[in-house]
């Protein structure tokens, strides 16, 4: 029964994750529509959009080889493991043990590097441009990362992400403190640059100035095409639901029942709901920043994530 | 017990079996001949190195073999490690050798004078960290100097052409790496002369055991100019930041085999001396040590990589992240001699079998990468990215072992390097509950470098695989590039077996490990628990098992494939032309070049890297306003070398040059300077009395 309930939590995680992440891109595009002035596709146009890709023939472009084929599988697959290893639902899970936040964070990682290599691999000057350019955006934003989780680890006292969850329920004065709430702007900014929304890469884009992520992807079609923008929803569904689960972990199963699976999920899809609308009405204020200022908002979030151990050193320390 | 003495003789004789061979056979012979013994000093060399590492000791003294002081030798689990390394290394890249001298040439590294001295430069690899005195060690250290010097200088006459073209007369570059090399090398043994004498002086004895028992007798600032002095000469040899000139010329300007031994052997063994030195000898020491380390180790890491992100030569690019690689482990060996200093003794063994543990993986890829740029350059003749790609299809044995190693050197989840920098961030993350602000203030930093320095790592090898192996060939040599011949294919099989298995069991190690951490008198298994399949941290809930990682990688992959198929229809693939834009067919001259992909970079660090520019423009003779040739020039020089040490060498030729002026010719001045000369030691003997 234990155990049941513990992978039950998993594959409610995994599918919640791919099932949810259509759904949360079709209810921000919503939001922005509504707050444009524009009647919107509705929530569950992506969705159409994936079923209509996947009935296309798949396509190979000549000159493309085995990284090319590979990466939008890898993508998705690296999403699905860490959605598999966050505590989205349950911090008590069979896997719970493995889930280390520089493991999850070196998959997501992955699946940058994945893409990127395809990207290359077509040998167009548009797949070459948003390679470099979302190498360059990656390489800053993993710093930024890494050090939030070491804000994050100081009064958990481990890396272990379940255990930083379940830490902040039990004691939530952890997440008001200036620490917590440093570490909170720096994830949220690193987050931004990680799932290319605006201010670093406005997903709706095709023009070839300003695109990073479009410019790597401009060669899929079909099925591939259907996989690389599943991956990419996912990706941010997963982003948003970690920094839900580590900055408002309230809801989030602690022991194994089955009610409070379903209460987790629920929750679940609200807190990433109203962090999805937040993201969306701000990117309706927002304009995309010239990319060679972005380095400047990452730093600037690279010094917030270093505001936040320095703080957490001192303020564990005095106390 | 016997096990180590017998496995070192074999090794010896085989070495020297090797040379004479090297020197007396003909050329069809000398090449497989030399790399079997060659191989055959690896294997031998690495179980002495495994049998230390399982546990047994060995110590021995031939007073005969070295006049005066005699040749102390002992083996310990540390010395095993890196002998174990270096053997491995040593017999893959023998047998790789044997394919990659084969149809070369009689020159080059095919060469009577080169094939006689790679055994014993292997001999000397392994042997270095056998040694139990400062005279035995100083012998070998400069052994493995001056033969390693020797095979830089290999290809001097204009090496890696491929098959069958004629060779230019000499190769300036490679020339310039032999006396970078050379004069960094030797002023290293000179600090590693002084430090160790002024130590072996104050303890009273030459033998590691007399310095391990005299070193806490020592006072205090003695002992920080020995470690000063001797770190300064080991990291040099490690190629760490600021002393790493001579690694970015001389690895990619030796023949790859070289290379590879250089980088994946070679330099490990600044960190042996350094561990020895410092942790074992000296016992330990004052946060101020270690703190410079770290900050060495830290500068190593981000201005490396840096550095590999501009280089558009792959193997140039190869040598910057070893500075880098090196650099990381610098952070371990610093942290662990810091959380030592304030008595975390778990801590520090923590830190340090992280640092030991990337050593090796840093060895298992970095010798394949090396070798992987090797078959490149000899089936095409380029080193440089800008003019490689489309290799994936024309060698794609070489590129898919390439992608792993570089896997492993972009420390991602399925790489065996992303096991070790996890440790070392663990440690690190942890190294916090040591008290003291500078702990405070210079952990975060560390974290902080090693992830910039991972992040950029990760665009240098997209990079290196993306533009030098995917895409289509930019130069005509590219694109007549042919699959490597089996032997090289071989050796770098064996390397990519290495790696897979540090991957995928890096619990295999665990207990070696902790032997070679305990040999420092750190507590060798207080802090990790090698499991079956991973990695355990005893005192800290965090466990990392990569085999389970790769297993739900692939499943999820297997899933991610395989329900969309369910869904759509099945249909066939067909191939379509890539988006052109209605302009025709996109040509290899519209593609990314390396120097292209890394421009963003360069832009984003301008400050660190200062780039050079230079455009010049010649307009047509009747109107200024139309253009006739435009050049564009682009350097990212190494700033480093620029602002340090030319206005040294300036300074030493302009003091030359003043001293020229002492030398008049006449044979009365100099009979005057001695007679000056004299008299002024006669007074200095009187005062001084």
């Amino acid at each position: 029964m234990r155990n049941t309930i513990g992978y039950a939590a998993v594959v409610g995680q995994v599918v919640v994750l791919a099932a949810g992440a259509p759904l949360l891109t079709g209810w921000m595009r919503q939001v922005r529509a509504r707050l444009e002035g524009r009647a919107g596709a509705g929530v569950l146009q992506p969705w159409r959009d994936t079923r209509k890709l996947l009935r296309k023939e798949p396509i190979t472009p000549v000159g493309t080889g085995p990284a090319f084929r590979a990466a939008p599988a890898l993508l998705v697959a690296t999403t699905v493991v860490a959605g598999a290893l966050v505590p989205l639902l349950s911090t008590d899970t069979p896997v719970s043990g493995h889930a280390d936040l520089i493991v999850v964070v070196a998959l997501v990682s992955l699946g940058t590097l994945a893409l990127a290599l395809a990207g290359l691999d077509t040998g167009t000057a548009f797949g070459g441009m948003g390679a470099s350019r979302e190498m360059t955006v990656a390489s800053l934003v993993e710093p930024t990362l890494l050090l939030s989780v070491f804000a994050l680890s100081i009064p958990a006292g481990t890396t272990n992400v379940p255990a930083i969850v379940s830490g902040a329920i039990h004691s939530p004065a952890r997440l008001a403190s200036p620490a917590g709430l440093l570490a909170v702007a720096a994830l949220a900014v690193a987050v931004l640059a990680e799932t290319s929304r605006i201010p670093v890469d406005n997903p709706s884009t095709h023009l070839e100035l300003t695109m990073i992520h479009e410019a790597m992807v401009l060669e899929y079609a079909g099925p591939d095409l259907a996989l690389v923008e599943l991956g990419a929803q996912m990706r941010l569904t997963l982003l948003l639901g970690l920094l839900s689960s580590l900055f408002v972990p309230w809801g989030i199963a602690t022991g194994l029942s089955w009610t409070s699976l379903v209460v987790a999920a629920v929750l679940f899809a609200v807190k990433v709901a109203v962090l999805g609308a937040v993201l969306a009405a701000a990117e309706v204020f927002w304009a995309k920043v010239r990319l060679f200022r972005v380095p400047e908002l990452l730093a600037g979030s690279f010094l917030l994530a270093l505001l936040a151990v320095t703080a957490s050193y001192f303020l564990n320390g005095a106390s | 017990m016997s096990a180590i003495p017998a496995a070192l003789a074999t090794a010896t004789a085989l070495a020297a079996t090797g040379a004479l061979a090297g020197l007396g056979l003909p050329y069809r012979l000398r090449v497989a001949v030399v790399g079997v013994l060659t191989a055959g000093v690896g294997v031998a060399g690495g179980t002495a190195g495994v049998a230390a590492l399982g546990g047994s000791r060995w110590r021995a003294v031939y007073s005969g073999l070295v006049p005066l002081a005699g040749a102390h030798v002992a083996v310990d689990a540390l010395a095993g490690l890196f002998m174990a390394v270096a053997g491995a290394v040593l017999a893959a890249v023998a047998v790789y050798g044997i394919g990659y001298a084969t149809g070369h040439g009689a020159h080059g590294l095919g060469s009577r004078t080169a094939q006689a001295v790679l055994p014993v430069f292997a001999l000397s690899l392994v042997l270095v960290p056998v040694a139990a005195a400062v005279s035995t060690f100083l012998l070998l250290w400069e052994l493995m100097a001056l033969t390693s010097l020797f095979l830089v200088l290999a290809e001097h006459r204009g090496g890696h052409l491929p098959l069958g073209r004629s060779r230019e007369r000499g190769s300036p570059s490679v020339r310039q790496a032999g006396t970078w090399y050379a004069v960094m090398t030797h002023l290293g043994l000179v600090l590693l002369l002084a430090g160790f004498a002024l130590f072996a002086a104050q303890a009273g004895g030459e033998t590691f055991a007399t310095l391990r028992a005299g070193a806490h007798g020592i006072p205090p600032t003695v002992r920080g100019l020995v470690f000063v002095l001797v770190a300064l000469a080991f990291t040099s040899k490690a190629g760490a930041v600021p002393l790493h000139a001579w690694l970015p010329r001389a690895h990619p300007e030796a023949p790859s085999p070289v290379s590879a031994l250089m980088s994946a052997a070679m330099v490990n063994l600044g960190i042996y001396g350094l561990v020895r030195t410092g942790l074992d000898l000296l016992g330990g020491g004052p946060a101020w040590w270690w703190l410079g380390l770290l900050a060495m180790g830290g500068a190593s890491a981000v201005y490396g990589i840096l550095q590999a992100a501009m280089a558009s030569d792959l193997k140039r690019l190869l040598a910057y992240s070893t500075s880098e690689n090196m650099g990381l482990v610098l952070t371990g060996v610093g942290a662990s001699g810091l959380f030592a200093a304030h008595g975390d003794k778990p801590l520090a063994a923590l830190a340090l079998a992280a640092a030991l543990l990337h050593v090796v993986n840093h060895a298992a890829f970095k010798a394949l990468l090396f070798c992987a740029a090797g078959s490149v350059l000899r089936a095409t003749g380029l080193r440089d990215l800008d003019r490689l790609g489309g290799l994936r299809a024309r060698m794609p044995v070489t590129a898919a072992l390439f992608a792993l190693a570089a896997l492993g050197a972009v420390a991602l989840p399925p790489g065996n390097g992303f096991i070790s920098e996890w440790l070392l961030l663990q440690s690190l993350v942890h190294g916090l509950a040591v008290p003291g602000v500078a702990v405070a203030v210079v952990l975060p930093l560390s974290v902080a470098l090693i992830a910039l320095s991972t992040g950029i790592a990760a665009a240098v090898f997209v990079k290196a695989l993306g533009v030098g192996f995917f895409a289509r060939p930019r130069d005509e040599r590219a694109a007549a590039a042919r699959e490597a011949p089996p032997l090289m294919l071989a050796g770098m099989t064996l390397l990519a077996a290495g790696v897979v298995a540090l991957a995928l069991v890096p619990g295999l190690l665990g207990h070696g490990l902790d032997r070679a951490v305990g040999a420092v008198g750190l507590p060798g298994s207080g802090a990790l628990t090698w499991g079956g399949l991973g990695v355990r941290l005893t005192d800290i809930s965090a466990r990392l098992e990569p085999l389970w990682v790769v297993a739900a990688l692939t499943a999820a992959i297997v899933l991610a494939t395989g329900l969309p198929r369910l869904y759509g229809r099945r249909r066939r693939r067909v191939n379509a032309r890539l988006w052109d834009c209605g302009g025709g067919a996109p040509t290899p001259r519209m593609t990314y070049t390396a120097t292209s992909f890394a421009e963003p970079l360069q832009r984003v660090f301008d400050d660190v890297l200062a780039p050079e520019q230079d455009v010049d423009v010649t307009p047509v003779r009747e109107s200024a306003y139309l253009v006739e040739r435009v050049r564009f020039q682009h350097r990212v020089p190494d700033r480093i070398e620029h602002r340090l040490y030319e206005p040294v060498l300036r300074a030493l030729a302009s003091t030359g040059r003043a001293a020229r002026r002492l030398a008049g010719g006449s044979v009365h001045l100099y009979l005057g300077y001695g007679f000056a000369g004299l008299v002024v030691l006669l007074l200095a003997l009187v005062v001084g009395w």
